[in-house]
């Protein structure tokens, strides 16, 4: 068998552009998925206009409320481009040079402050999209409410801390400033305790015990509007959001990217080789030969195996080494890598032998195994929600019969020293194996047919 | 080799009838017959690659070289590196010495450094030979071994085989070519549709020919065997 497998890394040195493939394109994935990891999602472009005059507040009871900071919010979560007027907006969505424009009108304030009068207006922001594309429509869709969203959540906010500030001034007293004057509010609190000193003064009758009634008001107000405080603060934002972890322990986003960037390197490593140097057996027309006494069936099943789990072994080591320059990684756990990376390898190359002894050639072989391959790995990477129930119980199956998933699972599990235990999926990936090594020997049957 | 009432059936299609075969040490014996007629099927069978359905095989004492139609050999590897991949394949317990005799027979100790894929078809074929006759068989089984080669290749092929058989090891080769098994082959055994039709020396051929088809008798012996053939039923 090592005779073969020496035979195999000849052919591969002698390949050139295989050979600078198999390790130009490890590199070439960590240093994609290293700077993407590294720097952060880009902001969106969003052109925007303020047309809202610079001194205009919104009031709440005749008081100007300090600014929001409406711009500031937004542009803190895109990258704003400053336009003159609408139609430079209009221009630059157009263009594609802009995600979209927000176009905040000049009588905004106006209407948000009609709000508290008895004619309501609608106060509304305007928002260009070039709907062109329907990825990026909807994109852009979810990137304005959720900027809306918040703005509104910030404005609710102002509105209610000053609504707060005018209870505590109507219960405890305190100074109140209007156009220029201010003046002093006794409060519901100071009211209450000079009406119980005034009782014991006034004779037993009528009038003492009409005082008595509006002491005992402004005390039960008093009482009753601390908690409307709260209250009021609380309407900016009703539900909070209590986050639970139920199922499922994710591992940090950087650390699940370099393990979909490790086995992504290792699938299609071992898949290509293991199909290809299996298919070139028969294109060569040297399976017969050498299955006429010179090595078992199984033997050059195992030596292909093997071929494909050192070479995987080696490129996926490269890549993580790659990583290493953006993401540091935890080096002491690399006998689980090594683990993760072997069970994995192994499960693959069986795929990959069980892809190969199902074609004659190695054009064949190789299209069909990107054609496996590829699109098995996109649908391993879909999250449980994101899909209909039925069509994910379907990827579930589907993934769960190719080796990626676990892989995945085992590289991340390697990766995360608190993520999940690496043993449910080196199980899965030692039943797959097992699978795929008979599936692999029957198939081979084919290749002895004369 | 003593092969026996061999059948071979590929679902319904019948490969082989009832096909018998004999070959002594240092004897040439050609298969001859039209595509589909079994020779594939029955070369393999004696090379131990596919089962028959029936029949008897034996094989005596020592080992079955086999050189298939289409060289089996790795064409991105130097013209040693295959033949000691499978001198070691073979278990020689001194591969490189049984690499140089196998270079030194075929005459490709000149070029052993090259790719086997940048050699001729001819030299192609003179290492997938000596890559069957790394085991030392005392029978080597050609496939079709001229198919594809020049007339002066051809010639330096059978110059080769000739002396593998005058050293005596005994060679079966099948061809088409009716006039290659009539010069080199000293049995010739013709199959049609899975059946042996004949099985005897060249001479033996003519006259059969010249008695079942005597209308073409006269004609050159490749016609005259096409009308034996029609004349058979095939």
């Amino acid at each position: 068998m090592r005779w073969l497998l020496l035979k195999d890394l000849q052919i591969l040195r002698r390949s050139p552009l295989q050979a600078v493939l198999l390790v130009v394109y490890p590199v070439l994935i960590a240093v994609l998925v290293g700077f993407a990891i590294s720097r952060g999602p880009e902001k969106p472009r969003v052109a925007f206009l303020n047309e809202v005059p610079a001194d205009t507040r919104i009031s709440v009871g005749g008081q100007q409320l300090p600014a929001a900071g409406v711009n500031e919010r937004i542009c803190s979560r895109v990258e704003c481009v400053q336009v003159e007027d609408r139609d430079e907006a209009t221009a630059k969505v157009e263009s594609g040079e802009v995600l979209a424009a927000v176009i905040l009108p000049a009588d905004l304030v106006d209407q948000i402050n009609s709000l508290s009068t008895l004619t309501p207006g609608t106060p509304k922001v305007e928002v260009l999209v070039n709907q062109e594309d329907p990825v990026k429509a909807q994109l852009v869709d979810e990137r304005i409410s959720t900027l809306l969203a918040q703005a509104n959540l910030a404005i609710a906010r102002r509105i209610a801390t000053e609504g707060g500030n005018y209870l505590d001034l109507l219960i405890d007293g305190g100074k109140f400033t209007v156009a220029g004057q201010t003046f002093p509010i006794l409060g519901l609190r100071a009211s209450a305790q000079i009406l119980e000193a005034l009782e014991p003064a006034l004779p037993a009758g009528p009038l003492r015990d009409s005082l008595r009634q509006v002491g005992s008001f402004a005390a039960q107000a008093r009482d009753n509007l601390d908690i409307a405080g709260p209250l009021i603060e609380r309407l900016a934002q009703p539900i909070e959001i209590e986050k639970e972890v139920v199922n499922g322990s994710s591992p940090p986003l950087e650390i699940f990217a370099i393990a979909v960037a490790a086995t992504l390197t290792l699938a299609f490593v071992t898949v290509l080789l293991v199909a290809g140097s299996l298919a070139l057996e028969r294109e060569e027309n040297a399976f017969p030969r050498l299955t006429r006494g010179l090595i078992s069936p199984v033997a050059l099943l195992a030596e292909k195996v093997l071929l494909g789990m050192a070479v995987g072994l080696a490129v996926t080591l490269l890549l993580l080494a790659g990583m290493q320059l953006f993401v540091p990684l935890e080096w002491g756990r690399i006998g689980l890598w090594l683990l993760a990376i072997l069970a994995g390898g192994g499960a693959l190359a069986a795929a990959g032998a069980a892809l190969g002894a199902a074609a004659r050639e190695v054009r064949a072989v190789s299209l069909l195994a990107f054609m496996v391959t590829l699109p098995i790995a996109f649908l391993s990477l879909i999250p449980s929600g994101a899909v209909g129930s039925g069509v994910f119980d379907l990827v579930e199956i589907v993934t769960a019969v190719f080796p990626f998933k676990p892989a995945l699972q085992a590289m991340a599990a390697a990766l995360d020293s608190a993520g999940p235990g690496i043993g449910g999926p080196l199980a899965h990936l030692a039943i797959l194996i097992a699978a795929y090594g008979l599936i692999a020997r029957l198939a081979l049957r084919r290749f002895a047919a004369v | 080799m003593q092969a026996r009432g061999l059948v071979k059936k590929y679902g319904d299609r019948e490969a082989l009838r009832g096909v018998d075969l004999a070959a002594e040490a240092g004897e040439l014996v050609a298969i001859i017959g039209p595509n589909g007629a079994g020779k594939t099927t029955l070369l393999s069978i004696l090379a131990g690659i596919v089962k028959p359905d029936g029949g008897e095989l034996g094989v005596g004492d020592g080992a079955v070289g086999w050189v298939p139609q289409q060289a089996a050999l790795y064409r991105r590897l130097t013209v040693e590196e295959n033949l000691l991949l499978f001198a070691r394949l073979e278990g020689h317990a001194d591969p490189r010495a049984a690499t140089e005799e196998m270079l030194e027979l075929c005459r490709l100790g000149e070029r052993r450094g090259e790719i086997v894929a940048r050699l001729s078809g001819g030299n192609q074929q003179r290492i997938n030979i000596a890559i069957g006759l790394l085991s030392r068989p005392t029978v080597l089984l050609l496939d079709e071994p001229s198919v594809g080669l020049d007339p002066r290749q051809r010639a330096r092929l059978w110059e080769f085989v000739s002396g593998l058989a005058a050293r005596g090891t005994a060679v079966v080769f099948s061809t088409h070519d009716i006039q290659e098994a009539e010069r080199y082959g000293r049995r010739l055994l013709v199959l049609a549709d899975g059946e042996s039709l004949f099985d005897g020396p060249a001479e033996e051929l003519r006259e059969a020919v010249r008695s079942e088809a005597p209308e073409s008798a006269d004609r050159d012996f490749e016609t005259a065997f096409v009308a034996y053939l029609q004349h058979r039923g095939h």
